[in-house]
């Protein structure tokens, strides 16, 4: 008899997804900068996908979708050198993306990017990272609900679905909030959300194939502008303690350092 | 003759810039990141030649003490329904006082909540916004203030240029500072909406001072080699009044709760002063701690990358050297 697992399928409501991911410096990489301390110095750099986004909000986006069916789509602002990690969130297993074709020149234009898009797809949840490493700005995702009048549920480590029903435990100070919320909602993820995956051979040359889109960004008034970057003033130097003589250590940290 | 305008125009054109402060509270209390902030708030008051008013939603105990940290007054909207977090709820209620207000500053603590509402309410006020700012904000060319980039390891100075701006401030960088009295509570009453989440449970660990808002914290890593040696750990930070903290692999690995995990991936923080035993200093951990002020090494390599970063450092081996500074501590405890 046909028609019973179709409205099995239906119940288990298929979830249309957008993971939010964009491009940082390596971790390890050297800190200078060009343009008479106005731009990053991007000489040498390798860049990666942001930890949280590939990591966490990826790989949870991607784990829903195996359970529950539907399409997990990326969307990066940036220009073409951001493609490589593009093509690395589709062999991880997202199914298509989008590249707003532009220089993410701060948190608010980003954020109007990704409203602009998916107000245009009523996805069922928008998912980012909890921040990005770079500018660690852990602004987008607020921006982003408030622009499509949404629930935000920031630093989420922990999520599971039953229907069109969201349990979260969010990461606060010194504990967790748990909380429920129904879809549409936006998400940023923190550690625990999920476990990180290594795209395999299948998943690369999969990636190679599934849809791509470029589009052309909206225009946004700017707010903030850059006006330059400095380095924190260098340590002078460590200062040796014996070993032996932890009453001088605790000496120095009250009348030199005074923090104790 | 022409007259030097010293002071540059935003302090003469503009008398009267608000600074609208909301002070957080936990269960009704205010904790140090709310009397930081509003002692933020009134210092940026004075910057763009205006006047701090401090604003508390739900519950609150005691909201008229935010005076003496420099609020002119506090406004309070008590509404039920702002008893639970909700950041649609929050910003909604938090931009209606701004606008009828005529607040040209927005200024929340970096925590939590307040990343969760700056966004929202650079939106919703048509603000540009900067989030974790770790200076008052400078009126000279401009409304520039600075905030630190690169997992701390560049400061970047960034120009507002609307009208109305939203500040976060990053915990632990505005000492409070009592600079008046209490002042008296005025009840505003604004449209509170239905929010949309329900939060079913908050679990707080009871008892010690959470890691981000924690001034003295000892950490431990791989160096220690098991669980079973944090006693000493413990102990240390007990004497010195500290939160404990772990290096990742320890949090992975199971041996301590992952809500101590510190650095890049985990928690950043920035206390007064960060003790870390047995951990070698990877780029990944000092992420997260290289803003705090003075930074301990304890590490039996001579060899360590953290000495690079550390203030102080102690060469030798964690088991004999902690036990020896926990006794320094209480033998200094009981001297002063
Ligand atoms: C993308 C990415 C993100 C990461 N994020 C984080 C993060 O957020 N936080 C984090 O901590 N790490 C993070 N890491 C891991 C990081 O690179 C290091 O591997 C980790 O910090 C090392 O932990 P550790 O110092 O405890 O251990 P080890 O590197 O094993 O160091 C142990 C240290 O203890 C010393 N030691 C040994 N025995 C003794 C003794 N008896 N007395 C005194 N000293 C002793 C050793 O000399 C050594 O220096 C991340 C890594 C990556 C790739
Ligand atoms: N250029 C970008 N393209 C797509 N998503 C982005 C971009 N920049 C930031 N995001 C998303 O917004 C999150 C928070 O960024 P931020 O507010 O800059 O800390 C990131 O973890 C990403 O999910």
């Amino acid at each position: 008899m046909q028609g019973e697992n179709d409205s099995k399928n239906f119940t288990l409501s298929k979830m249309k997804l957008l993971v939010c991911i964009s491009k940082t410096p390596d971790t390890t990489a050297r800190i200078a900068f060009t343009d008479n301390d106005t731009k990053f110095d991007a000489n040498g750099v390798t860049f990666i996908m942001n930890p949280y986004d590939e990591w966490y909000a990826l790989v949870r986006a991607i784990e829903l979708v195996e359970k529950a069916g539907g399409t997990v789509t990326v969307l990066n602002v940036g220009d073409a050198s951001n493609d490589q990690i593009i093509r690395k969130a589709l062999a991880i297993g997202a199914n298509d993306a989008i590249r707003v074709n532009a220089e993410p020149a701060n948190s608010w234009f980003v954020a109007h990017q990704i409203a602009g898009i998916a107000k245009q797809e009523n996805y069922d949840i928008v998912f980012l990272g909890k921040e990005t490493i770079d500018y660690n700005g852990s602004e987008v995702g607020a921006m982003v609900a408030e622009l499509l009048e949404q629930p935000f549920v920031s630093y989420a480590s922990k999520m599971d679905m039953e229907g069109n029903t969201a349990t979260i435990e969010r990461d606060i100070e010194g504990g967790v909030e748990v909380l429920q919320v129904d879809t549409p909602f936006v998400l940023s993820a923190a550690k625990g959300l999920a476990e990180q995956r290594i795209p395999n051979m299948m998943g690369i040359m999969k990636a190679k194939s599934k849809p791509f889109k470029v589009v052309e960004p909206v225009p946004v008034e700017e707010l903030v502008e850059t006006v330059s970057f400095e380095l924190p003033p260098a340590k002078t130097g460590v200062k040796l303690v014996d070993p032996e003589n932890m009453e001088e250590l605790v000496r120095l940290l009250h009348e030199e350092a005074k923090v104790i | 003759m022409p007259i030097p305008k010293k002071f540059g125009m935003a302090r003469g054109s503009n008398p009267q810039q608000m600074v609208l402060v909301f002070a957080e509270s936990v269960n009704g209390k205010f904790k140090k990141a709310a009397f930081e902030a509003v002692t933020y708030g009134y210092e940026t008051a004075r910057a763009v030649g205006g006047e701090c008013v401090a604003l508390v939603l739900g519950p609150s105990e005691n909201a008229g003490q935010l005076g003496e940290y420099g609020a002119a007054k506090v406004l309070s909207v008590s509404d039920e329904k702002l008893a639970q977090f909700d950041s649609q709820v929050y910003a909604a209620v938090i931009a209606e006082v701004a606008k009828r207000q005529g607040a040209k500053v927005v200024v929340m603590s970096h925590t939590s909540t307040g990343r969760s509402l700056v966004g929202r309410l650079s939106v919703r006020l048509n603000a540009g916004a900067v989030s974790g700012v770790v200076s008052v904000p400078s009126v000279n060319g401009g409304f520039t203030v600075k905030k630190g980039v690169f997992s701390g390891k560049a400061i970047a100075t960034y120009r507002i240029k609307s009208d109305v701006k939203v500040l976060s401030l990053m915990g632990n960088e505005c000492r409070p500072e009592k600079t008046g009295s209490a002042v008296a509570v005025e009840e505003v009453s604004v449209p509170v909406p239905e929010g949309r989440i329900k939060v079913l449970e908050v679990k707080r660990q009871e008892g010690t001072v959470p890691l981000p808002e924690a001034e003295l914290v000892v950490s431990a890593g791989r160096g220690l080699k098991g669980p079973e040696n944090w006693g000493m750990i413990e102990e240390l930070a007990k004497e010195l009044g500290a939160t404990t903290a772990c290096s990742r692999p320890v949090a992975d690995a199971g041996w301590r709760p992952h809500h101590e995990h510190v650095g890049q991936t985990g928690i950043a923080i920035r206390p007064n002063l960060y003790i870390a035993i047995g951990i070698s200093g990877a780029i990944q951990h000092l992420a997260g701690v290289n803003n705090s002020k003075v930074i301990v090494v304890i590490n039996k390599d001579p060899e360590a990358p953290f000495f690079k970063a550390a203030d102080y450092g102690v060469v030798g081996d964690a088991f004999e050297v902690v036990p020896k500074l926990t006794e320094a501590v209480k033998k200094f405890k009981a001297a002063h």
